[in-house]
């Protein structure tokens, strides 16, 4: 599992986050991805980079699933606190609580944070 | 039982690599083993044989190498954030046409493959830093 808390830019820990999943996805790894915290901007459309000359890698996002990464998750508070709906991200997820999430974590092998 | 060490925290600003240190000399004490120590992000920086701490101080960098040495640690520099960083080898000085390298003893250069490999292979993967 690899978890996503930070927003998609300002630090470099979401395009590290996507690249693990890429790299274990390349190994055949049975990955999920959870995004919670600030870390659900990083799927939200829309996203504009060319004013900060940083790259906008959220179009990967969409390549995740052609890499056979499917479980992608979202914590459903952190979308609410911050007044989005799965309607304004650029991929499918499951909306899952952070009690949920919970028990998925009881289930993994390894957890990643980035 | 077989760990895998995380170290993404540069040296001396945080503690994060110290505590890594102490941890893993811990487990090897106890008899553990140690597939591999990957370092990330800013824990690159803590392969760069050029540090040169005051003499008063610890130093982290060999002190890795030293207990790499002893224990036959396989000690990992992550290639893109070291790339980022300016931690070096020959290979990679040779490649990019720089006039120096860097690595500290007991360190290699390689990808983000030895990471999800030794995340298969261990049985509790630790990270150090945030």
């Amino acid at each position: 599992m690899c978890i996503n808390r930070r927003a998609p830019y300002g630090t470099i820990y979401a395009l590290e986050g996507l690249e693990v999943v890429l790299m274990g996805a390349a190994f055949e790894q049975d990955i999920s991805v959870v995004y919670l915290d600030d870390g659900v901007y990083q799927l939200k459309k829309g996203q504009d980079t060319t004013d900060s000359s940083i790259k906008n890698f959220s179009p990967t996002y969409r390549a995740l699933a052609s890499y056979g990464v499917e479980k992608l998750y979202v914590e459903t508070e952190s979308m609410e606190d911050r007044g989005l709906s799965e309607h304004d991200l650029i991929v499918p997820v499951k909306m899952i609580s952070g009690a949920e999430l919970t028990e998925l974590m009881e289930q993994q092998d390894v957890i990643l944070n980035y | 039982m077989k760990f895998g060490i995380i170290v993404s925290a540069g040296p001396y600003t945080h503690q994060a690599s110290d505590t890594a240190y102490q941890f893993s000399k811990a487990v090897l004490e106890r008899g553990h083993e140690i597939l591999r120590i990957f370092f990330y992000h800013d824990g690159v920086n803590n392969g760069t044989r050029l540090t040169t701490p005051p003499q008063d101080d610890r130093h982290i960098t060999n002190r890795w190498s030293e207990l790499a040495a002893k224990h036959e640690l396989d000690l990992v520099v992550c290639v893109a954030a070291a790339q980022r960083r300016g931690i070096v080898d020959v290979g990679e000085a040779k490649r990019h046409g720089k006039d120096a390298n860097n690595i500290a003893p007991g360190f290699r250069i390689s990808g983000l493959g030895q990471l999800i490999e030794v995340g298969i292979q261990a049985d509790r993967v630790i990270t150090f830093g945030d």
